[in-house]
């Protein structure tokens, strides 16, 4: 194999010996011949490596040197960090949000009126593994029935359910056995919050899993919920869970939003002192996308729409997220 | 003629409307009555024919005549059928007359069984209609990826812990957890950094063993004395505490399906947390061994 630069048809002209720089004309994308490209890519790859090491080093040796008056480490970028600054931010202080959210239709739940009672049901003909999620969804949310579909239409249930007390609607969507979609309805006359729903884990399908949640009502976390948007399907997720948590019971479930994917969990903690706590995840998992928020309940014909993902506009950007 | 015509197409040469299966030959023709490849339903093959065939819902009876086999721009005449079904039937039966009993059979069993689908039409389409959504590889893996690394950044389980500890400090808890608050008292902390440590001890002694780990004490008769020891229990939080975990405990090893990995030399049969008793009654164990 060729040791040394030769061949190359690049306007650098002599051919550069084995251990030498590259000359700065050269680029290793004017090599016709592959093997001799990838090689040379190669080095070169090394050769970069090589200089960010000894970058490095020198940058630690003068930051040592310099000792206390050495400037403050660079925060690296992250995408959290870089995130383009939504106007709907809610600022915790916010008066407007504040009355927003005693008048809207939550404010009976977090005043403590309601009880939540959830229904939850599946698409027409539910698969095994969707129906094992339902069931281990209404061991994790208490007060939740299931219901077998079989055919009805949403428009229909709807009314029954309001009659029959209901609070909320979970509906699971399927294809191709398994859950991919949910459909969160909050009944009288509340919004309708359509998810996309993927890795779906059983329980069984958990590592290192404990036993099944007791009936105590778990903790509620939800991190992350910082736009107006946010807040909302926060609240909507809060409100299914009833609203005095059994502390007895130490389970907890986790609703974190982290770059617009919900990731939801259920855990059991312990605290073994006041700094360390151990955390046993029981429960199914699952991440949810928010795709559209309507105001009223489910109806995708005549329904008004708060907010629907449009990919053309909302995708432009990485840094751009909308939760 | 038709005879011809058949012994040619059916038989010996090729016919483009033929479909052979391995039980059967069905005809492709539009024209065909029965959509089997027969000698009586070929319409190629019989110069007296007819059948019926609906367009956007509205049934037409065809039929075909020898008198006009030269022309065949009007080969094809064309009735409409009434839109209800005896009269419909009626009608096939005036324009069918004095026709071979097999067309005309077969013309009203097709009409009848294109009347049935095209109610179950109407009623479907009255129904839930389920709208398949196609799927974009393009945005499928980009989502996918976008969520494996969300889930990387969002480091689920510090999260979690950190928002636990954070509860615990504002005292949402209460006091059913007996931990001192750091920001007070650090003689105090000192204090109850003894007795702190023997009930953490204890206290991840039972996790340990809550967990994994199981020590052996005297299996002693099991429910009698829990329920014994549970109504001493009575007052103090920590007891409260030790006795939920009593509870909780029973019920779990109540559910475990003996799935436990094997622990040291003997299990205990139930979980036994009387730590207090323990201290007492060890050194009397001790003494009795001695």
């Amino acid at each position: 194999g060729g040791g040394d630069g030769g061949g190359t048809a690049g306007p650098g002209g002599a051919p550069a010996p084995a251990r030498v720089l590259f000359p700065p004309t050269f680029s290793v994308s004017e090599i016709k011949n592959k093997q001799r490209r990838h090689f040379m890519f190669l080095r070169w790859k090394q050769q970069q490596r090589k200089e960010k090491l000894a970058a490095k080093k020198k940058r630690k040796k003068e930051r040592e040197a310099l000792g206390d008056q050495a400037p403050p480490k660079a925060i690296p970028k992250t995408i959290e960090n870089q995130r383009v600054y939504d106007e709907t931010t809610v600022d915790p202080n916010d008066e407007e949000v504040a009355f927003d959210e005693a008048t809207d239709e939550f404010a009976p739940y977090f005043n403590r009126q309601t009880v939540p009672k959830i229904l939850i049901t599946t698409s027409d003909r539910p698969r095994g593994r969707t129906v094992r999620f339902c069931e281990q969804l209404a061991t994790v949310i208490p007060n939740s029935h299931v219901y077998y579909r079989r055919g009805l239409a949403l428009k229909r249930i709807i009314p029954q359910c309001i009659a029959r007390d209901f609070t909320d609607l979970i509906v699971i969507n399927e294809d191709r056995k398994i859950p991919n979609g949910l459909v969160l309805s909050h009944l009288p006359d509340g919004p309708t919050a359509h998810f996309r729903m993927s890795s779906v884990r059983l329980r069984k399908e958990i590592k290192r899993k404990g036993k099944e949640p007791t009936e105590h009502a778990p903790e509620v976390i939800l991190n992350n919920f910082t736009t107006r948007l946010g807040h909302s399907v926060g609240r909507m997720l809060a409100s299914l869970f009833p609203h005095d948590p059994q502390f007895i019971g130490r389970q907890v479930a986790t609703f974190h939003n982290q770059r617009d994917y919900i990731f939801f969990r259920f855990h059991r903690y312990i605290f073994k002192s006041e700094k360390k706590v151990g955390i046993q995840e029981l429960g199914p998992r699952f991440t949810l996308k928010l795709r559209s928020l309507q105001k009223g309940t489910f109806d995708s014909k005549f329904g008004e729409y708060e907010w629907i993902h449009k990919r053309r506009e909302m995708d432009t950007s990485r840094r751009k997220f909308h939760l | 003629s038709p005879q011809i015509v058949w012994s040619m197409l059916g038989n010996r040469q090729f016919c483009s409307y033929k479909m052979t299966t391995k039980t059967q030959n069905f005809c492709r023709n539009e024209y065909n009555l029965t959509g089997l490849c027969n000698r009586s339903s070929c319409p190629l093959a019989n110069s007296q024919y007819a059948t019926i065939r609906e367009e956007k819902g509205r049934c037409y009876l065809y039929m075909k005549t020898i008198e006009r086999a030269a022309f065949p721009r009007r080969l094809w005449e064309r009735v409409l059928l009434n839109k209800n079904y005896e009269k419909a039937l009626e009608q096939i039966d005036e324009n069918l007359i004095y026709w071979p009993r097999f067309i005309r059979h077969k013309c009203k069993q097709r009409f009848t069984k294109i009347t049935q689908y095209l109610i179950r039409i109407r009623k479907l389409t009255l129904k839930r209609q389920r709208k398949l959504v196609p799927l974009r590889r393009k945005i499928e893996r980009r989502e996918k990826r976008r969520e494996e690394k969300a889930l990387v950044a969002a480091q689920l389980d510090n999260a979690i812990e950190k928002e636990l500890l954070e509860r615990l400090k504002q005292d949402t808890y209460g006091d059913i957890y007996n931990f001192p608050i750091h920001a007070f008292d650090k003689a105090l902390q000192q204090q109850e950094a003894e007795s702190e440590s023997e009930s953490d001890a204890e206290r991840e002694e039972e996790d340990d063993e809550d967990v994994d780990k199981r020590e052996f004490v005297e299996a002693e008769d099991s429910e009698l004395s829990d329920f014994e020891d549970m109504d001493k229990l009575e007052t103090s939080s920590e007891e409260e505490q030790e006795e939920e975990e009593e509870v909780e405990k029973k019920a779990l090893h109540s559910k475990s399906k003996g799935k436990t990995p094997l622990k040291g030399p003997a299990r205990r049969k139930r979980p036994y947390i009387e730590i207090e008793y323990e201290e007492e009654t060890e050194p009397t164990s001790k003494t009795k061994a001695a």
